[in-house]
């Protein structure tokens, strides 16, 4: 041994143990300055050995015992905050690794909120806001290439990443802004491409270097969900940075690659969440996806199919960067495969939640938007037959918004497999999701010009100002006389039009006007135009003369139940549809009867039973209704101009016109009626005997009889569950308008029993439609009796309930909800 | 537009009833401005007479009539500049004549025939008019065919002659100032045409009705709005630059008429149902 290490050695000894014992400032001021000769360029310098030795050996002991020493009284052994400051240098400037060590464990050991704590924490400030931490990372990447300690690696990794958590832990509310997550890891993240920028100088410079500490970093930060924060700083400086040197290119690509396996999801995920676009992508991770099976797993499979966060850009550039390479143009097209499948597999769409569906369908989109023609070719059988299956399937749901995505991508598919064929067209309506997934097919990268939507939208936009005659005029007139047009363009304002509305066109009076009539013309009449007059007369005449239609009620509701549209008549769903609930509100007994038992009978079309459950909700809402007596026929049945003056009342129809004046009385006592106070008078709706309260049963019970009896045309658990589903609302809406009445327990216990059949049904619909007859059982029954007769069914149903929560979140607030209301105090719903 | 949600149509006026009869024609009397002709001309009857009525101090007697030589629908027109002498123009004989009378000494000026092979057929309705540059007067008839053709009185010529209806036309209208007229027909359709320079017509454009028959039209002498008589019951008020529909009208239990504009912008309407609707829709300033 040569005598310079011992040297190093024997002033360290003698340091530490003046420094511990010593209070005379001056000589613990000389004792530190000689140290500090190890660690910088101060006279006289000492020489490099030993710099080396002082640096490898005796750094971490020298600072555990200037942590030690810290207190008040300490630091004022010299004025001016002279000590404080020197003391303070060997942190921020000796070896970073171990200062950055020494700093986290002296936090961690020191016990609760103290001045040393503070003086630390702070000191830790200072070292990251002076770019320690980039220095730290960087010497670790320098070493990498050496045999290193792994185990010190480990450690300082889990530090660096974890320091938030332990500040946090040790500081409580004393915790400094720079150690919230939130900003710690925004500073890491620039630290990072500051050492990612040295180590490809570095790498220039001919030295050796590696990135994996570095990777590991990010890695392992990105696996403590601190992705957003790291890559929304990394992201777009590494995107500038990699725009033309390949060699940064080259650096970057490690960062991804050199993440371990564990790491690797939460990276490119980060990544793909954070890149503007798939160019980004693309020189980030260079063709990662074709060499790194994790990597390829995570962006071709989990990142598609498991998850469905990413957003419509996010899929975009994942896609895109799937497609921008010849080599991951194969995967692409794997993809295309794959996620067609997912699309059309029956089972995906029952079991798969909606968002999840809607994902599958964007992408399936961009994917055939990223698709060239010969590369579709050669697969064009495979994906017919996945797009088959799916619009079968997706056709046959009964949730609008699954159908609307089959027709939606099916009509784009059929357009790009088949460009020469005939192509598949549905009607839809055009809304959000639609017109956004119709975006999306286009393809972006200038192809074939305007999307499809453009074009589509184009003749739309460009309508209504073909039609406003200003053109006419431009061109029209002698030039002489065109100067006076000007004056007029002001002048429009003042010509506000007329509610235009009832300009409807002209029929010939036929109108019957009597019941009786109506039900002749109905059923025989070969005369179009009195056919719908009838129609059009029938709901008035209905409501105006109760006893006459009760004669023959069931008779008319038969006609009305099968009456067919026999020529295009406007409104002749709702025609019809309002002209039955008023015959069943005239006479509810006997009409509900005929209704319920053709409910379960042969020979009608699903659409018929539908229109009976949505007569009988309707018709039980109207009778619940308070104060629904002698009510005016609704608006939209014909009645000519509402607003006519007395003298002219006299030549007209006479139904309207009573209400009619009544209404402008009204108005004119309450424009000429000053009100002193406000809330005075009012009164609250009139109370009376609810009508649905006697007949409730015999729109309820008859329609639980045959649920699970198919007959040849009608199978309600089998094929025909859009039906169910109906059925499943329409029992919980009248279990919901039977509130206050004196059979809503038995009605209660026996619908609790239905859900209880049907609990696992495989529609989402129907299961819809059970939430909702339950919540509306917990509204209707009275608690106690909720308690007392129906607690069995009641239990069942909560572990039925208990099961839900992951699938439908929403609807099972919305039972929930009716929950709290049976333990508050009932109040009858508006 | 300005409300989003439109204002009600209004109702009319007064109502004046007690005619007896189906209304048929309806004018609008000064009597400030009127020059010495207290007069108003009744619609030729089956009798075959135009009949000059003297309508002065609240006088009703017939002074004169016009012997007419064919039946039909067809109005007639007068042009009086303001001279004491003044033109009229009847449906002539023979069908698709039209005949022009000096007035008032009933002197046959001409006879505007179109050409043979035009079959064009009866003339429908008359505006006689006289350009302010030009002292020439000028006839535009619309015909059965649908067709609307201005004459040259004077010259006995058709200037020009267009198709725009698929219907026998029934009334047109026609704004001098701004060149632009107007016509109804039976059909669906109100047409839009112009005359430029060349005294050529020009269509300018269609506007869809929601129900056929159109009896007449009358531009409100500011030439703001206009309104036609319908048979469906139903006076439409309209833009006269833009063509916007600015009201529907609906009061009458049976067709309109006849629709007439007072210099003050009130509107009248006579129907079949034997009354005469009074409205006031956006007074003039």
């Amino acid at each position: 041994m040569e005598p310079a290490p011992s040297g190093v050695r024997l002033v360290v000894r003698e340091a530490i143990q003046t420094l511990s014992s010593s209070e005379d400032g001056g000589h613990i001021f000389s004792t530190l300055e000689s140290l500090k000769r190890y660690l910088s360029e101060m006279e006289p310098p000492a020489l490099p050995r030993e710099k080396e030795e002082f640096a490898s050996a005796h750094f971490s002991p020298v600072l555990r015992c200037l942590a030690s020493r810290l207190s008040p009284a300490w630091l004022e052994l010299l004025p001016d905050g002279r000590l404080e400051e020197l003391w303070a240098s060997f942190f921020l400037e000796g070896p970073a690794d171990q200062a950055f060590l020494v700093l986290m464990e002296t936090i961690e050991g020191t016990a609760g909120p103290s001045f040393r704590l503070m003086k630390m924490a702070r000191l830790l400030a200072r070292f990251l806001r002076e770019g320690r931490l980039a220095v730290l990372m960087e010497v670790q990447c320098r070493q990498q290439t050496q045999p290193g300690f792994p185990l010190l690696r480990e450690t300082l990794l889990g530090k660096v990443v974890a320091l938030p958590d332990h500040l946090g832990n040790r500081l409580q509310r004393e915790n400094l802004a720079e150690f919230f997550p939130q900003n710690y890891f925004r500073l890491l993240g620039e630290e990072v491409v500051r050492v990612l920028q040295a180590v490809a100088d570095s790498l220039q410079g001919g030295l050796d270097s590696s990135v994996s500490f570095v990777a590991q970093v990010l890695g392992k930060a990105c696996v403590h969900g601190r992705q957003q924060e790291m890559l929304g700083v990394l992201v777009p400086r590494l995107a500038a940075l990699t725009q033309g040197s390949y060699l940064h290119q080259r650096v970057c690509w490690r960062p991804g690659g050199a993440s371990s396996d564990r790491a690797m999801e939460a990276v490119l995920t980060g990544l793909v969440e954070a890149a503007p676009g798939p160019e980004v992508l693309s020189r980030l991770l260079g063709n990662l996806v074709v060499k790194n099976k994790k990597a390829q797993f995570v962006m071709t499979r989990k990142l598609l199919f498991l998850q469905s966060r990413l957003t419509t850009p996010m899929l975009q550039s994942l896609l895109g960067y799937l497609a921008m390479d010849s080599q991951r143009r194969p995967l692409l097209l794997q993809v295309l495969k794959e996620l067609l499948e997912t699309w059309g597999s029956s089972s995906a769409i029952c079991h798969t939640p909606l968002p999840q569906q809607r994902h599958v369908s964007k992408a399936v989109l961009i994917c055939l938007a990223h698709l060239r023609e010969p590369e579709l070719r050669d697969s064009r059988d495979e994906l017919l037959a996945s797009m088959m299956a799916g619009v079968k399937c997706r056709l046959d749901s009964s949730l609008p918004p699954v159908r609307c995505l089959g027709m939606v991508v099916a009509e784009v598919i059929s357009a790009r497999i088949h460009p020469e064929g005939p192509p598949l067209k549905f009607q839809y309506e055009e809304d959000e999701l639609s017109l956004e997934l119709l975006a999306l097919a286009s393809p972006q990268p200038a192809g074939n010009g305007a999307s499809e939507a453009g074009i589509s939208l184009a003749p739309a936009t460009a309508e209504p100002p073909a039609e406003t005659p200003t053109e006419i005029v431009d061109g029209g007139g002698p030039e002489a006389q065109l100067a006076g047009f000007d004056s007029e363009l002001d002048s429009d304002d003042e010509f506000v039009p007329y509610d235009m509305s009832g300009d409807r066109e002209l029929k010939s009076s036929k109108a019957p006007a009597y019941v009786r009539d109506c039900v002749e013309a109905l059923t025989t009449s070969e005369d179009v135009e009195r056919w719908e007059a009838a129609l059009r007369a029938l709901e008035g005449l209905v409501y105006r003369s109760p006893t006459a239609t009760r004669e023959v009620s069931v008779e008319l509701a038969k006609v009305l139940l099968h009456l067919e549209e026999k020529t295009c008549v406007v409104g002749f769903a709702g025609l019809r549809q309002r002209a039955l609930v008023a015959v069943t509100v005239t006479d509810p007994a006997r009409v509900a009867d005929y209704l319920t038992s053709q409910f379960y009978a042969l020979n009608y079309s699903l659409r018929q039973r539908m229109d009976i459950l949505d007569v009988l909700t309707l018709a039980a809402q109207e009778l619940s209704r308070p104060g629904c007596l002698g009510r005016a026929p609704q608006p939209g049945s014909p009645s000519p101009n509402t607003q006519c003056l007395p003298a002219a009342a006299a030549s007209q129809p006479g139904s309207a016109v009573t209400s009619d004046w009544r209404v402008v009385v009204e108005e004119r006592i309450r424009s000429k009626t000053r009100r002193i106070s406000k809330g005075g008078p009012r009164q609250g709706p009139a109370g009376g005997p609810s009508r649905f309260s006697s007949v409730a049963g015999h729109f309820f019970f008859p329609l639980l009889q045959h649920f699970d009896r198919p007959v040849v045309t009608f199978d309600l658990l089998g094929d025909d569950q859009l039906v169910l589903g109906r059925l499943t609302h329409t029992l919980g809406a009248l279990m919901y308008l039977a509130v206050n009445t004196t059979v809503a327990v038995a009605m209660g216990k026996a619908l609790l029993e239905f859900v209880w059949a049907l609990r696992f049904h495989v529609d989402a619909y129907v299961r819809q439609g059970l939430l909702s007859a339950v919540s509306s059982v917990l509204l209707s029954v009275p608690a106690a009796r909720l308690l007392e007769d129906l607690l069995d069914e009641l239990l069942e149903a909560q572990s039925w309930l208990a099961g839900w929560s992951a699938l439908a979140r929403s609807w099972l607030t919305a039972a929930l909800s009716s929950w709290t209301q049976v333990i508050l105090p009932p109040q009858p719903p508006e | 537009m300005a409300a989003p949600c439109p204002p009600p149509p209004p109702d009319p006026q007064f109502v004046l009833r007690g005619t007896q009869s189906p209304v048929h024609a309806l004018h609008f009397w000064e009597g400030a401005q009127a020059q010495g002709h207290p007069v108003l001309f009744s619609g030729q009857g089956r009798d075959l007479k135009l009949c000059l009525w003297d309508l002065a101090e609240g006088r009703n007697a017939v002074v004169d009539s016009v012997r007419l030589e064919s039946v039909g629908f067809c109005r007639s027109s007068i042009l009086a500049g303001g001279q004491p002498r003044w033109m009229l123009a009847v449906p002539g004989k023979g069908g698709d004549e039209v005949q022009i009378l000096e007035m008032p000494s009933k002197t046959s000026v001409c006879a505007l025939k179109p050409k043979a092979d035009a079959k064009l057929g009866m003339p429908m309705c008359l505006r006689l008019w006289q350009a302010d540059c030009n002292p020439r007067p000028l006839l535009l008839a619309g015909y059965e065919d649908g067709s609307v053709a201005l004459w040259d009185v004077s010259e006995q010529k058709v200037c020009s002659h267009i198709a725009c209806h698929e219907e026998p036309v029934m009334d047109l209208d026609f704004d001098s100032q701004k060149a632009r007229g107007i016509s109804g027909s039976a059909g669906k359709a109100l047409a839009v045409w112009s005359l430029d320079g060349q005294q050529a017509l020009q269509v300018r454009g269609t506007h869809e009705l929601t129900n056929p028959g159109i009896a007449e039209i009358t531009i409100r002498p500011d030439r703001k709005i206009l309104a036609t008589a319908g048979w469906d019951h139903r006076i439409r008020v309209f833009h006269w630059r833009t063509m916007q529909p600015l009201a529907v009208l609906a009061f009458h239990s049976a067709a309109v008429q006849c629709v007439a504009f007072a210099a003050d912008g009130l509107l009248a309407a006579g129907s079949k149902d034997q009354r005469i609707s009074l409205w006031s829709l956006y007074p003039r300033a």
